[in-house]
């Protein structure tokens, strides 16, 4: 592997692994948010 | 100003607009840094382009140690004023501290093939670090099963203070011991790395850091509405 792949390595699983947290943690997020409005109803 | 953020209420109405401007705010840093540091910046003269691994590497050991340093200080605030918001920022920090802790150590090792012909070595730093990661799953674990048991959250909280012991080891394992990972580069009195190749890193630092604290206000909202489901459904079956 060449320097490049090593960095685009890195960059990759970073940026993929961040996105993952984001959306989860959005979702769970929304999620439980939607279930307090739907008791309120 | 920690008393008056410790009403639930008050929390949203502050964390609902704040939540999207500190991830994109922090994406977009993230992003110029990321920029400069892929693009603008010479490769090291010994490690050549590898170098660039650093604008990542940095904030995610910088984001893994300082997300304990996050759960000891809500751990104290909930111990000594009982705020049940501060149990709820620890319980929301473990994650994504444990997945940036995890991400120094994988992005670590990417570096460290081609800089050291090693992935891995059993050193005072890389080892301290993954005791950290260690112990941000036991604290997951432990949080989830004290809230499962009805816990009050005071046991968490003790693991949470207790596990700061091993900050000070990871940040002076390079001192302490001989170990291939490099000593200090960064202090309060300056830098070894030439200018020409710090300066996107305090982009990604500054990028990764909002990001952070954005995942974080969201896991905490999940929270608050969750143990707000508990309550109504409690209220509910009287």
């Amino acid at each position: 592997m060449t320097h490049w792949g090593f960095v685009a390595a890195a960059y990759g699983v970073t940026l993929t692994a961040a996105a993952v947290l984001a959306l989860a943690s959005w979702r769970a997020m929304v999620t439980a948010e939607r279930a307090v409005e739907d008791l309120r109803r | 100003m920690l008393h008056a953020l410790a009403n639930p209420t008050r929390f949203l109405k502050i964390a609902r607009p704040l939540t999207p401007i500190l991830l994109w705010l922090g994406v977009a840093l993230f992003a110029v840094g990321a920029w400069g540091g892929l693009m603008r910046t010479p490769p090291d003269y010994l490690q050549g382009e590898t170098v660039r691994i650093m604008y990542i590497h940095v904030p995610t050991a910088w984001l893994g140690m300082g997300g304990w340093s996050g759960i000891a200080i809500s751990s104290i605030v909930f111990l000594v004023w009982r705020h049940p918001l501060a149990s709820v920022a620890a319980r929301a920090i473990a994650v994504p501290g444990a997945v940036f802790a995890a991400l120094c150590l994988v992005t670590g090792s990417i570096w460290g093939r081609p800089t050291w012909g090693t992935w891995w070595q059993w050193d005072g730093r890389l080892t301290s670090m993954l005791l950290l990661f260690f112990v941000y799953l036991a604290y997951i674990a432990l949080a989830r099963a004290d809230h499962d048991r009805g816990g009050d959250g005071r046991i968490p909280a003790i693991f949470g203070i207790a596990g700061t012991v091993l900050l000070p080891i990871i940040r002076y394992s390079v001192t302490w011991w001989n170990t291939l990972h490099q000593g200090q580069s960064i202090g309060l009195t300056g830098s070894t790395i030439d200018s020409a190749i710090l300066w996107p890193l305090f982009w990604t630092l500054a990028g990764a850091s909002l990001f952070f604290a954005g995942v974080v206000l969201m896991r905490m909202r999940a929270l608050v509405a969750a143990q707000r489901v508990e309550a109504r459904l409690r209220r509910l079956a009287v």
